[in-house]
């Protein structure tokens, strides 16, 4: 599996808080049993709505990098949400904080979703506002989001950068691995074995 | 003052990231068995059902979980299956998997095919996955077909000490039972089917105690709405959530899951209530629950789960039941609510970082500061969702609007949260005392809670609604309005119009 360290690309500002994943793919877009096409809906409905929305405007239509705030991608557990925006052309995430289900869906499809802190993202999101074709690098190994010479620091629970950074970020191969250790578990819990385990 | 407490408690539990946190084990490794029995007095349930379901620790560190009892449904499922034949896997555990379709379900028109051809190709998907791989499904002609939260624990699938999967964020809900439960994306859905394991970090636990007692006319959603809106919608972020205290001790299972069911909107990983005789009693006679000696046996191991008098959290809070009322959400998020009686709190009461929020609710509410919430105009009411659409939430709905009628030009809808919900809502005549007051009696599914069926708001229309999201655009119209509360208060919203203190409406034709 390929190794994640390094994302560089052009920034979207999008310097929100709670922003729910049913903004970010409303649930009429659900109705599919594929995620291809998914990606031309990402914030969909915010988008009618707001005609300066960052995913309207021309000059961050090829962005990469895109800088959230607090409690990003709270509410529905739909992957959805970062198959939308991975197919819009988002490859990693930078905000305050995100929601738990929603970060370990990121950590699955292989984007890095990263935390710094409030002033910082202040000072990225400016930067990119100002230069939209600005390069933005983020960094799984320094632990740093760097732009135009500036560089900030950043925070990942430590379990999924090193998935990401060592490309065993598809879990599903070292799961399949355990299978004795998995059957092991499953003969020692009592509801799988009449109570009398 | 109140708001005050509310956004110092909020800034004490707001968590810079997800981040990892370094876990001590409780049990050292080499721990005796004599040692770990006694040091296990400390340890609270989560702690016990992780450890008892650990297969090991994977190279990033993470937990490799394995999980008891999984669950789909149609909307998350379809694409995990695909990953399975594209990598040629089979599922590992079928048994351990069940399935039901509940979110795209018409109310109304069930005849298949489905007037959408969309809602229909993903019925199709199901029902071909679910005969290829060998998974039982309880389809829409199956009379146990339900929202998933409803039907796991009313068939007796949901058992104290397990862990439980879905495809869906309310997950949470069977923690009521003393599981821990994660709502997971579709990846991780593939790794349940193919593994019967997850990837985790193990979260920290946190106890949340109500104590005292609820007044009359304040039901578990006001208790579950009033946490969320102390703690703030990410105050649960790293943590699991150990519902502890009179007020829960007290409730019924279907109160305890409308409780869990909210964790998650509180940011929790997970919620859940210590198992007592409530649920041994609950459990009994269900049909996936075990029989016979067996089921005594299974009493006692699940009752021994419970978090002791001894037993450690990472972090504590308490509430007083006497401070809940029945409560309203004004917002876009759940933490966004108010006592009935109170007004919407002002842009300028919130610290100056929340402000741009606050105002952004506001405008999209189309409400201003100060207002009252009681008399709120509402154009539609909605009592369902696994969240409160079981026959005792039918129950207390159908207590306020006995003999009275919906306002006029409300459209109200009443949706089981089960077929079998449904039947019994029946058998006891809850349907003619829904349709005989001007509701409309349909069939089971998730409706309008998300609007991926027919049912839906148009335009900016306000819903009083008994789920658990009030999102922008949740209800099915990308303008949509919802205003979340209790099923009791959801029926007298309708009656009136508008947002209306249900304690007012219980005394005089209290059934
Ligand atoms: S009722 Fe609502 S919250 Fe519950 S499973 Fe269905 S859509 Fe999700």
């Amino acid at each position: 599996m390929q190794t994640i360290t390094q994302i560089t690309g052009s920034g979207i500002p999008l310097l929100l808080d709670d922003i729910d994943t049913d903004r970010i793919i409303p649930a009429r877009y659900l109705r599919c049993v594929t995620f291809d096409g998914i990606g031309e809906h990402a914030f969909e409905d915010d988008r009618q709505q707001d005609p300066n929305h960052p995913f309207n405007k021309e000059q961050f239509q090829n962005g990469k990098v895109l800088v959230a705030g607090r409690n990003f991608g709270c509410g529905s557990s739909r992957e959805h949400a970062p198959q939308s925006l991975m197919r819009w052309g988002v490859q990693a995430i930078v905000a305050e904080s995100f929601a738990e289900i929603f970060f370990g869906n990121c950590t699955s499809l292989g984007i890095p979703a990263v935390c710094a802190s409030r002033d910082d993202l202040r000072k990225l999101s400016a930067a990119v506002e100002a230069n939209p074709a600005l390069d933005v690098t983020v960094d799984l190994e320094a632990l740093t989001v760097s732009f135009g010479g500036e560089s900030i620091s950043i925070t990942m629970p430590e379990g999924a950068r090193s998935a990401l950074a060592t490309g065993q970020w598809d879990f599903l191969a070292q799961l399949l691995d355990a299978e004795t250790g998995i059957k092991e578990t499953a003969a020692k819990l009592p509801y799988l074995n009449a109570f009398s385990a | 003052m109140a708001e005050e407490t509310a956004n110092d408690r909020r800034s004490d539990v707001v968590l810079p990231c997800v981040e990892s946190v370094p876990f001590i084990c409780p049990v050292a490794p080499g721990a005796t068995p004599l040692e770990t029995e006694l040091m296990s007095d400390k340890q609270n349930l989560f702690n016990k059902v992780w450890d008892l379901h650990a297969v090991g620790t994977l190279q990033s560190g993470q937990t490799q979980l394995f999980i008891g009892q999984h669950l789909i449904h149609e909307v998350t499922s379809p694409q995990a299956f695909e990953m399975l034949r594209e990598r040629n896997l089979k599922v590992m555990y079928p048994e351990r998997t069940m399935a039901t379709v509940d979110h795209i379900i018409p109310t109304e028109n069930q005849a298949r095919p489905f007037a959408d051809s969309l809602a229909e190709e993903m019925m199709s998907a199901i029902e071909q996955n679910c005969r290829e791989f060998g998974i039982t499904l309880l389809d829409l002609d199956d009379n146990r077909q339900g929202v998933v939260h409803v039907m796991g624990p009313e068939q007796g699938l949901t058992q104290p000490g397990q862990t439980i999967a879905c495809g869906d964020s309310h997950t949470s809900t069977h923690g009521a039972f003393g599981a821990i439960a994660f709502g997971i994306g579709t990846s991780q859905v593939a790794y349940v089917l193919a593994t019967q394991t997850l990837a985790m970090q193990r979260p920290k636990v946190r106890r949340v105690e109500v104590n005292g007692e609820l007044a009359p006319g304040v039901f578990a959603k006001d208790v579950t709405l009033y946490i969320i809106q102390k703690l703030g919608v990410q105050g649960g972020v790293g943590y699991a959530y150990e519902y502890a205290g009179d007020v829960f001790d007290r409730m019924t299972m279907e109160e305890r899951m409308t409780v869990c069911n909210m964790a998650i909107e509180g940011g929790a990983r997970c919620g859940y209530v210590n198992p007592d005789q409530t649920t041994v009693d609950y459990l009994r006679g269900r049909p996936f629950a075990p029989q016979g000696a067996d089921f005594d046996r299974a009493a006692e191991w699940w009752l021994s789960l419970a978090s002791g008098p001894d037993a450690e959290y990472d972090d504590i809070v308490t509430f007083d039941a006497a401070d809940i009322e029945p409560t309203v959400t004004w917002g876009i998020t759940p933490a966004q609510s108010v006592g009935v009686t109170q007004n919407v709190p002002s842009v300028a009461s919130f610290p100056e970082s929340e402000q741009k929020l606050i105002a952004e609710a506001h405008e999209y509410m189309g409400i201003g500061d100060d207002q009252p919430m009681e008399g709120t105009k509402i154009d539609v009411a909605f009592v369902g969702s696994c969240t409160n659409g079981r026959i005792s939430d039918l129950r207390e709905a159908a207590a306020v609007a006995k003999g009275r009628h919906v306002a006029e030009g409300v459209r109200a809808l009443i949706v089981p949260g089960s077929q079998l919900v449904a039947k019994q809502a029946e058998e006891e005549g809850l349907d003619k005392i829904f349709t005989e007051a001007g509701f409309q009696w349909r069939a089971a599914g998730c409706s309008m809670c998300l609007a991926m069926n027919p049912d839906k708001l148009q335009g900016r229309e306000v819903c009083a609604s008994s789920s658990n999201r009030n999102f922008k655009g949740r209800q099915g119209s990308p303008t949509g309005r919802t205003l979340l509360m209790s099923p009791a208060m959801v029926a007298a919203a309708a009656i009136n119009g508008a947002v209306t203190d249900v304690r007012k409406m219980l005394e005089p034709a209290a059934v």
